[in-house]
């Protein structure tokens, strides 16, 4: 044990000696740990909130029996089932609208309600009392509260109804409202009618299901995965292939600062072999202190992580309800997990970064062999071998290409092709560096080139971590700007009306249209409405179009009949969003069918239209039609089309009569920048990370350039002996490094634009269900290579001045020591 | 049968390396022995085999074939571990290059072996300290040393836990002939004091001249 203390603090001794070397194994594992655990605490985050939901009141976390159609059945089936021995409790659910926004209404049962829902807050005998009787309780979570800017105890209108009491419910969702049963359906105006019934756990017998309710419900066994996950899914995955990536690109600094370490203890470890330290306790303690190490820096990294999530959290959040409606608390709350798994990446990611050093450490023998030829022999055999196995990733790419169909091939494919990139890269730029030397007549351009070969083997790691690093900002740089685009073209589209509305009821919303009626300014009045319903098991939105040249106009139609706006008229076609048709493999001319009011409601596709930033599956049909068949559908919304120079009086106006504030009403160009607001939200946190990664990049270029300095100086000594300055050295070794950041940043482009492609036409596709244009930013990428350059400058300044400023003693001992 | 009497027993050792194009036989059959408090001086000329039959002894590499022994241990026989052990414990190095630990102290370097053996002794140290000279060098570091300096203290460590052999191969050979002059005295004069055997290969035969015994080696056989 002393022996192993001893050969511990002897090999410990080295960071003490190098401090800056340690620095830099540590900040590669602290940016390592602090990304990959920064973005799991989003991701734990947004998943805790999920459960929250689908936890509340039997969410898809609890059996249920639904009605076949999908939509509102009677009650009488409850007490059927309950009289037959079925464990079931009743559940209503609707949407409410309370001064313009909209929240979910969930009526319970608490008296059948089975035990074991979930982490469903529990009701007291004293709190049933009040929660069943009238005025009964409206159960909130904290956050609803606050939106709502109201306190315990006040009563909110909806519907032209007093609701219940508000009560705070700490376990309880954001956005949802739960009261009793009885309260929901009055609210709702649904009497006597039921959504699910939830089904407790019980031993006793009973007859079957359809015996007692006929074909009338159907049983949707419990989910592990709730809707908003299934949702959110592709979001989630997006943010861990970006946090899985800056983890590699932390790990190529781990790499290079524990190759480094490994090369300059060399011989330390050949004298401690040689003192009698056996192979067995000297790679126990290399590794020993490998841990240590990762263990401080994974504490260190995971309170950055923590920080990092912190500031990204508000983001995160604010592109969830954006894009999914999801609520997530502001306040990061994480779980011991979290910080043991992150210790644990630390721990795993240093030992696999290091494990080609402790390879070598194990075979290392006692003797040292001087054969520079047989190590470039082997030098020049990796390079084949690293180059095959990059042709045999790309194979593998275009097979995903051809036959992959699903996000993780699209994944795959995006991994695989930076992958293979990252393999041959070292060949490039060897054949690159070799027509520059055969170009080259004097002798120092031809030692330049030469020498810059021979540094390759040393920079290559960091070099693909840069060309990893460059690769993915040029595709996600392309991919958001072509979005960009296509969103402010969309938003053209979709937003077309110039002023909009949202009533607080169906009752304010039919006094304004006749208000309206007598305002000369206002052109035309475009009501429109919003329905829910099924389409093959999964939630849709049924939109109601006015027949407006408005629309017809101006409505983002992706490809349509030539007919498609006198098709909608009858009532008996529609246009579907690109994600469902494509979710659902529908083309124009298919038939569709949808539960409606009344039966089942089939409908021709005329068209399909984008409709970005939706998750869900979108049909548009004739706004008359929606009223027919969806008469309980709220018909609080319109456009209003008005002369630009009218628009600010005319709604000071409403807002006057009416009340209404800035979130029931608005003109278009508010609209507009709302929605690009939320737009550059969504993708200022693939922002933040595409510069954290290209940072822990240029962090990883400098570490390699510094690991090279100390090793270069015996080559550098000769040049300086036969006459070429400090000064002179300097500048081409500067110039050296800027050469090979260059070749990589010019092999990152077509890569980054490959990627570029691949999310758009695979990954985005597959994850939300549209396809956007590719288009090529030049500016862009010549900014980017810019950058690049200003990464590798910055990285090799610092060895570069050291040897510009260096002592002549020290390289006349370098020249007679070294040679 | 060993020879009770002889610390170092060599037999019939070979040893062939193998290159792009050939197979090199460096030791053909070599016999050596060395006694208790003995020194000898291993000469010959470059590529005879005397660093090749060194390294051998101490364990750094394994034989082709033959026998070494020291004392009742077969260092031929032993693997990866004992031969660590052997060094560890029952043997000193001193290498031309001075293979001392960059980053510890001159005192810390001198302790090391001995620490790790488990067979410090403060006296002895500070006995060591005094004959090599280092008083006013212990807090120095390496590369703040002369080759001399950095010589004297490889000696030290290498006899710090009282090895029973001292294997040192060109000790002297980056060194000035004054300076090496210095350096085998001090070398000398501890081996008698710790009464340690002490085998050095040299290519002096000046240096090989003031040890007890000189054996050459001529194309991997003792002449």
């Amino acid at each position: 044990m002393r022996r192993a203390v001893w050969v511990l603090a002897v090999l410990l001794s080295h960071w003490r000696r190098h401090p800056m070397q340690l620095a830099t194994l540590l900040i590669g594992l602290i940016s390592a740990t602090a990304l990959w655990s920064g973005v799991q605490a989003l991701n734990q985050q947004a998943r805790n909130a999920y459960d929250r939901a689908a936890a509340t009141f039997g969410g898809t976390r609890t059996a249920m029996l639904v009605a076949k159609d999908g939509a509102t059945f009677p009650q009488k089936l409850f007490v059927d089932l309950r009289r037959a021995g079925w464990p079931v409790s009743p559940a209503l659910e609707g949407r409410i609208q309370i001064d313009g926004r909209f929240y979910r209404l969930l009526g319970i049962e608490p008296v059948t309600l089975p035990a074991e829902v979930g982490s469903a807050p529990a009701l007291g005998k004293a709190s049933l009392q009040a929660f069943v009787t009238p005025p009964g309780e409206m159960l909130v979570a904290p956050e609803t509260l606050r939106d709502l800017a109201l306190a315990e105890g006040a009563r909110p209108q909806a519907n032209g109804i007093a609701l219940p009491p508000l009560r705070v419910q700490g376990e309880l969702a954001p956005g949802v409202l739960v009261v009793d049963i009885g309260f929901a359906q009055q609210i709702l105006k649904l009497p006597d009618r039921l959504s699910r019934l939830l089904i407790g756990k019980s031993g006793a017998p009973h007859p079957s299901l359809q015996s007692v309710a006929g074909d009338k419900l159907r049983l949707i066994p419990p989910s592990a995965e709730s809707d908003l996950e299934r949702l959110t899914d592709s979001f989630h995955l997006n943010l861990t292939a970006f946090g899985l990536l800056s983890f590699f690109v932390g790990l190529f600094i781990v790499n290079s600062a524990v190759g480094l370490a490994f090369e300059q203890r060399l011989p330390m470890l050949r004298t401690l072999r040689a003192c009698g330290v056996s192979a067995w306790m000297l790679n126990t303690v290399l590794v020993i202190e490998l841990v240590s190490l990762a263990l401080i820096a994974g504490l260190v990294g995971l309170v950055c992580g923590y920080l990092i999530a912190a500031a990204l959290l508000p983001d995160v959040a604010a592109s969830l309800r954006g894009l999914y409606g999801a609520q997530i608390p502001g306040q990061l709350s994480l779980k011991p997990a979290w910080w043991l798994a992150g210790v644990a990446i630390s721990i795993l990611g240093a030992l696999a970064a290091a494990a080609a050093s402790l390879t070598k450490a194990i075979r290392m023998p006692v003797l040292t062999s001087a054969q520079p030829q047989a190590w470039q022999q082997a030098q020049r055999r990796w390079l084949m071998f690293q180059s095959a196995a990059a042709i045999a990733v790309f194979a593998v790419a275009g097979g995903l290409i051809r036959f992959g169909d699903s996000l993780i091939a699209g994944f795959a494919v995006l991994a695989a092709l930076m992958l293979g990139a990252a393999l041959i890269l070292p060949m490039v730029l060897q054949i690159a560096l070799t027509v520059g030397q055969r170009s080259a007549r004097r002798p120092v351009s031809i030692w330049f080139w030469a020498d810059s070969r021979q540094q390759l083997s040393g920079l290559s790691l960091a070099l693909m971590a840069l060309l990893l690093a460059l690769a993915v900002n040029v595709g996600v740089g392309t991919m958001v700007e072509s979005f960009s685009r296509t969103f402010l073209v969309w938003l053209d589209g979709r937003l077309a009306a110039d002023v909009y509305i949202n009533a607080t009821s169906d009752a304010q919303a039919t006094k304004i249209k006749a208000w309206l009626r007598d305002r000369p300014e206002v052109e035309a009045v475009l009501p429109g409405g919003r329905a829910d319903t099924q389409f093959a098991g999964a939630p849709i939105e049924v939109l109601g179009l006015p027949d407006h040249a408005t629309y017809r106009d101006n409505w983002p139609l992706l490809e349509s009949t030539a007919n498609a706006w006198v098709r909608l008229r009858p009532g008996d076609a529609c246009l579907v969003s690109e994600q469902l048709s494509r979710r659902m493999k529908l083309a124009i001319g298919d038939r569709i069918s949808v539960p409606a009011f009344g039966g089942n409601w089939t409908l021709e596709i005329v068209g399909i239209y984008a409709d970005y930033g939706n998750p869900r599956g979108q049909i548009a049909v004739n706004f008359a039609a929606l009223t027919r068949h969806f008469p309980q559908a709220p018909l609080t919304r319109m456009g209003l089309r008005v002369a630009p120079d009218k628009i600010p009086a005319l709604i000071s106006a409403l807002q006057q009569t009416f009340g209404l504030d800035d979130r029931n009403v608005a003109d278009q160009a508010t609209m507009k920048t709302e929605s690009k607001r939320v737009f550059n939200r969504t993708f200022s946190v693939t922002a933040a990370l595409n510069a954290f990664t290209l940072g822990v990049a240029g962090i990883a270029l400098l570490t390699s350039l510094l690991t090279l300095a100390n090793s270069r100086l015996p080559q550098l000594a000769p040049l300086w002996a036969i006459g070429l300055t400090r000064r002179r050295l300097a500048a081409l070794e500067l110039l050296k490094t800027m050469s090979v950041a260059l070749i990589t940043a010019l092999f990152a482009l077509p890569l980054g634009l490959l990627v570029a492609w691949c999310l758009l036409a695979i990954v985005n596709v597959k994850a939300f269900g549209w396809r956007l244009p590719f288009h090529v930013f030049p500016l862009q990428l010549i900014e980017l290579i810019a950058v690049a350059m200003a990464a590798a400058l910055c990285a090799a300044a610092l060895p570069v001045a050291r040897l510009a400023r260096m002592q002549p003693a020290s390289l006349i001992r370098i020249f007679v020591n070294e040679r | 049968m060993p020879d009770q009497t002889a610390l170092l027993r060599v037999t019939g050792l070979t040893k062939h390396y193998r290159t792009a194009d050939e197979d090199v036989a460096v030791l053909r059959g070599v016999d050596l022995t060395l006694a208790t408090g003995e020194s000898v001086a291993l000469t010959g000329e470059s590529g005879s085999g005397k660093s090749t039959l060194l390294h051998l002894i101490a364990g750094l590499d394994a034989a082709d074939s033959g026998e070494i022994r020291l004392g009742d241990t077969l260092i031929s026989a032993l693997g990866d571990a004992g031969r660590a052990e052997l060094r560890r414990d029952r043997l000193g190095l001193v290498f031309q290059q001075f293979n001392l630990i960059p980053s510890l102290t001159v005192s810390d370097n001198l302790a090391f072996q001995s620490r790790i053996a488990g067979r410090h002794d403060p006296a002895w140290h500070d006995e060591l300290v005094e004959r090599l000279g280092l008083g006013a060098l212990l807090k120095r570091y390496p590369e703040q040393l002369s080759g001399g300096q950095q010589q004297r203290v490889a000696i030290g460590r290498a006899l710090a836990p009282k090895p029973l052999l001292l294997l040192a191969d060109e000790p002297t050979g980056n060194l000035d002939e004054d300076t090496a002059d210095e350096v085998l005295r001090l070398a000398r004069d501890l081996v008698v004091r710790t009464g340690c055997g002490f085998l050095m290969v040299t290519h002096s035969a000046r240096l090989a001249a003031t040890l007890d015994r000189q054996v050459t080696l001529h194309a991997g056989v003792i002449a």
